[in-house]
């Protein structure tokens, strides 16, 4: 597991070269430049709206981006309800997300599909695809939002990079340096 | 208010009221109006689905009811005739409000569309197809609206469950039948708190 540690760094005694794990790096690089892809499908979209504007703005947390080509985005946020009918364009639109990718799911809708227990409404999007932040509410304050997505660079910061790169690397230099 | 400089005001055109509209609707229909009804000043004609164009059209172009508000259906579960369709029509120039009712059995199931003499009904026919299964005769693109084509239920019917039936088409969409839990979570009326008119779980005798 990556350690986190704030160091305190001088260019003056150290120069211009830092050393770190890999992953610590990665990580932060990733961590702190999420595009978002905005699924924003009902009432939520209008709270991500808000969130993305001056007064929460999100783009103090990287994530100003908000790229609606899925090709160029890190995490989708799911902020709305996904009715049947609109399932599996979220999926498929998920799929064409490149690597690596993560899901919030917004707002009750999205969790466990809300208050809507119907013949029309798919009970969370995480019976679709994988979600790494819940974020309850309905819909949650732009503060929940900007809370979920601290957690999930919280959750970013924990993950395992180098070896998900490149496995088979990691096992050789693992065997090598044991 | 008058606006400066002396414009003058506008005249309202003639108002009829609202019951002079309806004595000449129902002079007109005599023979096929079936029942009137009228409840807190809303008025409502049951007529029958064979005369409805005829009807529609009179009220658009001789009653001035030129503002279709809505189209919606009604299914009388087990009761003959097992659909209704409810008509709100809205008069802009005299603002008055009237009300159509007609019933049509299961086996008809099919009425004629109003769509070309209020464009709104595309839409509002459309609806009514894709929830109940009334069919619009004459409609140009009478397709689903809500669900997606080839869902094979008629989800708004009182025989169709609240938390839905599976079904699958590939590429498309799919539908599973929903955990309910025990709900749904109705409120039972009656004058205790609303901690003991909406328990969390429904009881078994309702």
């Amino acid at each position: 597991m990556p350690e986190e540690r704030a160091t305190a760094y001088d260019s003056k005694i150290e120069g211009n070269v830092i050393f770190t794990r890999f992953d610590a790096a990665l990580n932060w690089v990733r961590k702190n430049s999420l595009w978002p892809m905005p699924m924003g499908l009902a009432c939520c979209a209008i709270e991500l709206m808000a969130t993305a504007a001056s007064r929460f703005d999100i783009a103090r947390f990287g994530a100003e981006v908000m790229r609606f080509s899925p090709r160029q985005c890190d995490v989708m946020i799911v902020a709305g309800t996904v009715t049947y009918k609109m399932a599996l364009a979220v999926k498929r639109i998920y799929e064409q997300m490149p690597e690596p990718k993560w899901v919030i799911a917004m707002g009750a809708c999205a969790s466990t599909g809300g208050m809507y227990r119907s013949y029309a409404t798919l009970q969370g999007i995480d019976q679709l695809i994988p979600v790494d932040v819940y974020i309850s509410g309905c819909p949650p304050r732009p503060e929940a939002l900007l809370a979920g997505l601290m957690k999930l660079q919280e959750k970013i910061s924990r993950e395992r990079s180098f070896r998900n790169q490149n496995l088979e690397l990691a096992e050789k230099l693992e065997d090598a340096f044991g | 208010m008058m606006p400066a400089g002396g414009a003058p005001r506008l005249q309202s055109h003639k108002q009829v009221t609202a019951q002079e509209l309806f004595d000449s609707f129902s002079k007109a229909f005599a023979e096929k109006i079936q029942a009137k009804t009228e409840f807190r000043g809303e008025t409502t004609y049951t007529i029958a689905g064979a005369d409805l164009r005829e009807i529609a059209k009179f009220c658009r172009d001789e009653l001035s009811f030129d503002y279709l508000l809505d189209i919606t259906s009604i299914d009388n579960h087990e009761q003959e005739p097992r659909f209704e369709i409810v008509y709100h029509l809205y008069s802009m120039p005299h603002t008055v409000h009237l009300r159509l009712t007609l019933k049509i059995s299961e086996e008809i199931s099919a009425v004629d569309t109003v769509s070309d003499i209020w464009p709104t009904a595309n839409w509002h026919e459309r609806e009514a197809y894709d929830m109940m299964g009334i069919r619009f005769n004459g409609h140009a693109d009478l397709r689903r609206i809500l669900m997606w084509e080839g869902y094979p239920y008629f989800p708004l019917r009182k025989d169709f469950p609240l938390e839905g039936l599976p079904s699958e088409m590939p590429d498309v969409a799919f539908t599973k039948a929903t955990p309910l839990e025990g709900g749904p979570f109705v409120t039972i009326p009656s004058t205790a708190g609303s901690k003991d008119r909406e328990p969390r779980a429904r009881p078994p005798e309702l």
